[in-house]
This record gives C-alpha cells, structure tokens and sequence, in this order.
C-alpha cells in the first residue's frame, strides 16, 4: 500500500502563505496504531509462551510486561521517527492511512483482552 | 490517621495521575466534538496557544506518568511472590486474589487486561497531543485528520477507563499494603 501518493486535496495554507502538508500528521497517526498493535501481539506472544515471556523479562520485578511495553514503545517511536523523515514535506493519502492505523488500533486492543488472547491461544 | 507508603504511592498513581488523565482527555474529547460544529474557530493570542501547547503536554505527561507508576512501583509489589509457608497473603495481591474462586476473575480479566490496555492511553494522547498542537490552526481543513485524532482520543480515554475500573476495584478487592507507615493525624499507635 503506497501512503504517500501525491495528493492535493490535504494541502492546506498556514499563516505566511506556506502551505502545512498533512505527512507529519499521518506519520503521527500510523505510527501510535502501530505501536498499539505491537503491544497486543507482544502482550500475547509473552502469555502463549513462557520462553517468549523469559525474553521480555527486561526488569525481574515487573516482569514480561517490562518487555511488552518497552518493546512497543520502541516500534511506535521508531516509526514515527523514519516516517516523520520521510513524510515530511508529503501530502499523503489519509484516508488510508488513517484506516489503516485504526485497524492496527483495534487490532492492539483486541489482543489485549484476555478473552480473545485466551480464545487464540485455545485457553 | 496513617497511611503506608505502598498506599500513597497507589493513590498517587490512581487519584493523581489516572484521575487526572481521565479527566483532561474527556475534557479534551468535548472540545474536539464541539470543534466541529463551531462556525468560527475561536483564534487564540500567542500566549493562549501557549497555555492550550501547556495543556497537551500536560495531559500526555499525566498518561505516562500514570501507566510508569503502575507497571515500575506498584506492579512489582502486586505481583510479589509470598515465601514459602506464609498463609496471610494480604501483602500479596495477585496470590490473595487467586486464591478464591469469587476473586480470582479480577486478576484473571482485570489487572491482564489493565497491565496491557493502559499503555495505548498515553501512545495515543502523545500523538493527539503533537496533531493538535502542529495543526490547531488548520485543524478545519483536514477533516481526516480531525476523525483520526478525535477517534486516538476516545480510545485514549476508553483505556484509561477500562485501566481505572479495574484499578479502583482490585485495589478494593486486593489493596497494595505495606512499606513504612506516615502517620497523617492524631495519635500514631
């Protein structure tokens, strides 16, 4: 899926006459859903897995959560950093991105409930 | 009138930080909605974006502030685990709660899925934060922009919802005790 296509219905002027392309605000939004999702998918690999849980033990005393969330933390903002660069000075396509970063959304807080991580893993 | 130090640091994490969370971004949800309707968006001086810039960070701060308590101060003292041969568990949330049927759905569905959803509050207010804060003054023309901060913001919110429910009630069924006792008023026995 190509998120960045020149697009010019998002190129809005700011004061001074320049204009404010939308590609920091989708770098933003895509990378926090990503970041989200990363948490769920971690959160259950760590309960399906004791070894997985073991690896994310950054910090005895918290756990493999130490792990999860340290590591989702990680992606979002390493995300957000490379596509910020990239995004820039872009107009991009925000629809998709924005559809694509609640999906990513959704699917972090689904993996987070502990019905549905049961229901996965055939708890 | 005593209180140990386990408990003000619980209180802090859920009345100060989760509290206030809770509230700013409800705060902020009715302004975004409201945002949309309002023919003339109201154009602040310098110093009021400043205060609004103040505000955001402020907010994202209170997020973090919330879900590093939790998981690096209390979380620790939640889950300890009790030596062997102890039998009174109230120092011992997580083995207490387990240890009867009528509790134990409160760690099993509560603090698994508080430890987890809470963090999606602060990632998500941190990007609402920098939107509305790179944007405010063209927040009118990128609708999409507007949808996708508004719908971060009410999962912000729904989180931290879900995090302080289940917070307030395991502290209820399992409270975080011990450490040093500060005595607040009267006589300290």
């Amino acid at each position: 899926m190509n998120h960045s296509q020149p697009q010019s219905e998002d190129s809005t002027p700011r004061q001074g006459g320049e204009h404010l392309p939308n590609g920091p605000a989708g770098a933003a939004i895509l990378s926090a859903g990503a970041g989200c999702a990363v948490l769920g998918i971690l959160a259950v690999a760590g309960d399906a897995s004791k070894a997985v849980a073991k690896l994310l033990t950054f910090y005895l005393p918290t756990g493999p959560l130490s792990g999860v969330s340290s590591l989702a933390i990680l992606v979002w903002l390493v995300t957000w950093f490379i596509l910020a660069k990239r995004w820039r000075a872009k107009t991009v396509a925000l629809a998709k991105i924005n559809a694509t970063a609640f999906l990513l959304l959704a699917l972090g807080i689904l993996l987070t409930f502990p019905p549905f991580a049961d229901f996965l893993q055939g708890k | 009138m005593e209180i140990t130090l386990r408990a003000l640091i619980t209180l802090i994490h859920g009345m100060l930080f989760g509290a206030f969370f809770l509230m700013a971004v409800y705060g902020l949800v009715v302004e975004l909605r409201h945002s949309a309707f309002v023919e003339q968006p109201a154009k602040l001086t310098p110093q009021g974006y400043a205060r609004e810039r103040l505000y955001l960070i402020g907010v994202a701060a209170m997020g973090w502030a919330a879900v590093l308590t939790g998981a690096y101060l209390i979380y620790p003292w939640y889950r300890a685990v009790p030596p062997a041969g102890v039998t009174d568990l109230a120092l011992y949330p997580r083995f207490l709660l387990k240890s009867s049927a009528t509790t134990a759905g409160w760690h099993d569905l509560g603090m698994e899925w508080k430890e987890h959803i809470a963090w999606i509050a602060p990632i998500a207010m941190t990007m609402v934060a920098y939107v509305i804060t790179k944007y405010r003054q063209s927040m009118r023309e990128h609708p999409q922009i507007r949808t996708a901060v508004l719908a971060f913001a009410l999962v912000a919110l729904g989180a931290a919802g879900v995090a302080g429910f289940f917070g307030a009630m395991l502290n209820k069924y399992a409270p975080i005790n011990g450490g040093s006792t500060i005595h607040l008023k009267g006589k300290s026995q």
